[in-house]
């Protein structure tokens, strides 16, 4: 079984058609590189996956773990495994992250008819997921995303990833904003995170991501569609010769 | 697919208490006058002061007119179409043991969450908690008061106030109308010349009462008025908390909700008063719904005396009302807890005023209001530094959060400040609950409904650390109840 099987994919954002016709399929263990200039799609590919409220889909099919995605709610695919780290993570004032994390874990409980998380276990779970992450454990006791820097936020997106375990993680741009060191933090989350029965697709706008998470296939995005895919060295190529060839 | 926050709004929440009672009722004819006044005070055997003092706000009363100043829109009342006294015919002869009460108004009490047998007693909208004393107020009479034995015993008088009167008149006497005089407003003048029952408090010199306090407040008969009285005094030393919960049928017709409470806290005492209001809000068409026209007042006569409001506004059709403290004593304490939410076509216009006469007397107001459907939210308060308080302070924070793009916020806040040795801080915020949020709760796996409640029980935080804890509880369940309709 795939974990996604996308085929033929039309999208529009407020009436603008932004995906025209995008097909892909990832296998379990696979870590795919999205890849475009500017306006292509990616981040709508990503949005649209994950059921982003004004993602409209016109035509075409999405599978995600052989289930049509198009006909569920945005909660119900993220409890099915499907997580969306986003590309500016929200602040959630008066919420502290604590809480957030045990909602988002009941919820996945409940969802797939296991018990709720122990809250001792879970709570140290978080603590080491935290100081894996360099993230303080104070930021626990704060609002979701409150006063957090750029480099928090983006952290605090693979932390939750990392807790939730999910089959299908889909990084929009997780590395824009990031100073090299965060982005090494980042980067070493998602390693830790790869295995045989997960998928990582992650969308991003350079190749340096790409230096410290090497992935199995690189796909090009232009008008909304894959024109290119190959594996690393395409990123490379890229990098040297800009997207202009390509479109 | 996803609902956006938009979409969400706009259902109908289900309210629960809005179940009528099918009992025989002894109900005055619509309309007031004199012989009305002198109807109400006779049927409870008042003393010839009291029968006066009612005629006399009755007489200031219709040389007054309606307020017209608060941010809120609603057809003027046509007062000689409400009926000023009801109260059920099995309750004729005033308020007898729990064995007589009519089962039927038991059953009442006992679907809204609150059965008055003290061995399984709960408390206004409290559930599972033993230790609270019950005063049931249906339509304008007490039905019965809980636990009154337990309370004597520590020397504490809770009963109904027409009780009072012949009880503790002098008491009465004493302090009716000493902190909201008959004259300080329309509906206050109203209340004094018509009201029927409520709860009497009484705190001896330097106890603690053992118990939580609180009073259940129902409205059930068609086309009447509910205008209860409270009046709470503590004496010096002595500390009560007392709980407050109002409920009332679903009717298509506006009812009239015009209460007193005065607090009076004398030297060292502290009362901390906490309401949870469900009063009907109207479908949501704005069809319906209680007009909840009410005066709270503290007196802290004394030095270091304390007084604390505490309220979940969630119900009513419209809301007027100013929960406030005069600081008279020095060192004394006002605070004031808020919490308002409107969905639908409801309106609130609510705050406080802090009065500060004595010397280094302090007073805090956290406000929170919380709109959604085609609400109007409005905080309105009043912080008066007087000449004489030197050293006062006030902090003031005044927060709104905006669900959907229909609702308004409003924020009135008036500083006067005659005491150039006074410090006035005031904070306020307004947000949004936006549809990224939503999302961003979503996509972790948290429902919409969930994930609202969330965001407003956060932003609630504050007020409800301020509510006895099995009341914080119910309270977060009431806004869940109440957001249902801004969350689909």
């Amino acid at each position: 079984m795939s974990v996604l099987e996308v085929n033929n994919l039309h999208a529009r954002v407020e009436d603008q058609p932004i995906l025209n016709g995008l097909s892909l399929t990832v296998n379990p263990g696979e870590v795919h590189a999205i890849m475009g200039p500017n306006g292509s799609g990616k981040s709508t590919f990503a949005n649209v996956l994950a059921g982003r409220p004004g993602y409209e889909v016109t035509d075409g099919t999405m599978l995600f773990r052989d289930a049509p995605v198009a006909d569920m709610e945005a909660h119900e695919r993220a409890t099915a495994g499907l997580f969306l780290a986003f590309q500016y993570p929200v602040e959630i004032p008066g919420v502290s992250n604590m809480e957030f994390l045990k909602a988002a874990m009941d919820s996945h409980a409940h969802a797939n008819g296991q018990e709720q998380p122990n809250a001792a276990a879970f709570i140290k779970r978080v603590r080491e997921l935290a100081s894996s992450l360099d993230l303080n454990p104070e930021f626990l006791k704060r609002g979701v995303n409150e006063g957090f820097s750029g480099g928090e936020k983006k952290r605090n997106e693979i932390l939750q990833m990392l807790l939730l375990e999910p089959t299908l993680a889909l990084l929009d741009e997780t590395d824009s904003g990031l100073d090299i060191d965060a982005l090494q933090v980042v980067a070493q989350g998602v390693n830790q995170f790869r295995s045989a029965n997960n998928a990582v697709v992650l969308v991003t706008h350079y190749q340096r991501l790409l230096d410290y998470i090497e992935p199995d296939f690189v796909h090009v995005l232009a008008n909304g569609k894959i024109v290119q895919s190959g594996d690393k060295s395409l990123a490379l190529e890229l990098e040297a010769k800009g997207y202009a060839w390509l479109t | 697919m996803t609902q956006s926050v938009d979409e969400l709004v706009g259902a109908n929440a289900e309210y629960e208490a809005g179940f009528v009672t099918q009992i025989e009722s002894e109900t005055l004819p619509p309309g007031l006058d004199p012989e009305v006044v002198k109807f109400i005070s006779a049927k409870k055997n008042e003393p010839e002061w009291l029968t006066q003092w009612r005629l006399d706000a009755y007489e200031i009363w219709r040389q007054m007119d309606a307020p017209e100043w608060a941010h809120v829109h609603f057809p003027p009342v046509e007062f000689d179409a409400i009926s000023y006294y009801s109260a059920p015919k099995s309750q004729a002869d005033g308020p007898q043991s729990l064995d007589e009460v009519d089962p039927e108004l038991l059953r009442t009490y006992e679907k809204l969450g609150i059965p008055l047998h003290e061995q399984e007693a709960l408390a206004g909208v409290v559930k599972s908690s033993p230790n609270v004393a019950v005063d049931a107020v249906f339509d304008s009479v007490s039905i019965a008061t809980t636990f009154r034995d337990k309370l004597a015993e520590a020397g504490v008088v809770f009963c109904p106030i027409s009780e009072a009167v012949h009880s503790h008149g002098d008491l009465v006497q004493k302090y009716l109308g000493s902190v909201v005089p008959q004259r300080d407003n329309f509906y206050a003048a109203l209340n004094s010349a018509v009201f029927s029952d409520g709860s009497f408090v009484y705190i001896p010199k330097g106890v603690r009462c053992p118990m939580e306090l609180s009073t259940y407040f129902r409205i059930n008969e068609r086309n009447t008025g509910q205008f209860e009285r409270t009046l709470i005094i503590a004496d010096e030393g002595s500390h009560v908390s007392y709980l407050e919960g109002c409920t009332a049928p679903m009717r298509d017709e506006n009812q009239l909700h015009a209460a007193v409470v005065e607090l009076v806290a004398l030297g060292d005492a502290e009362i901390k008063y906490s309401t949870v209001q469900n009063w009907y809000p109207g479908d949501e068409n704005g069809k319906g719904g209680i007009y909840n026209f009410v005066t709270k007042r503290g007196l802290c006569g004394g030095p270091r005396a304390k007084i604390s409001w505490t309220q979940v506004e969630t119900g009513s059709a419209i809301t007027w009302k100013y929960p406030s403290v005069i600081l008279r004593g020095d060192h004394s304490v006002g605070e004031f807890y808020s919490v308002a939410l409107t969905n639908n076509l409801q309106q609130a216009d609510t705050g406080t005023k802090m009065i500060h006469l004595g010397k280094n007397t302090s007073s805090t107001i956290i406000s929170k209001g919380i709109s959604t459907g085609r609400s109007q939210n409005t905080y309105r308060g009043l912080v008066r530094f007087s000449p004489t308080a030197s050293a006062a302070r006030n902090f003031t924070q005044c927060d709104s959060l905006l669900i959907g793009d229909t609702c308004g916020a409003h924020t009135f806040p008036y500083i006067e400040n005659k005491q150039p040795n006074s410090v006035v801080e005031h904070e306020a915020t307004t947000s949004k609950v936006s549809d990224d949020q939503l999302f961003a709760c979503q996509q972790r796996g948290i429902d919409p409904e969930k994930a609202v409640s969330m965001i407003v029980n956060g932003f609630c935080k504050e007020v409800f650390r301020e509510l006895p804890m099995e009341f914080a509880v119910e309270a977060g369940k009431l806004l869940e109840v109440s957001l249902e309709g801004a969350v689909g």
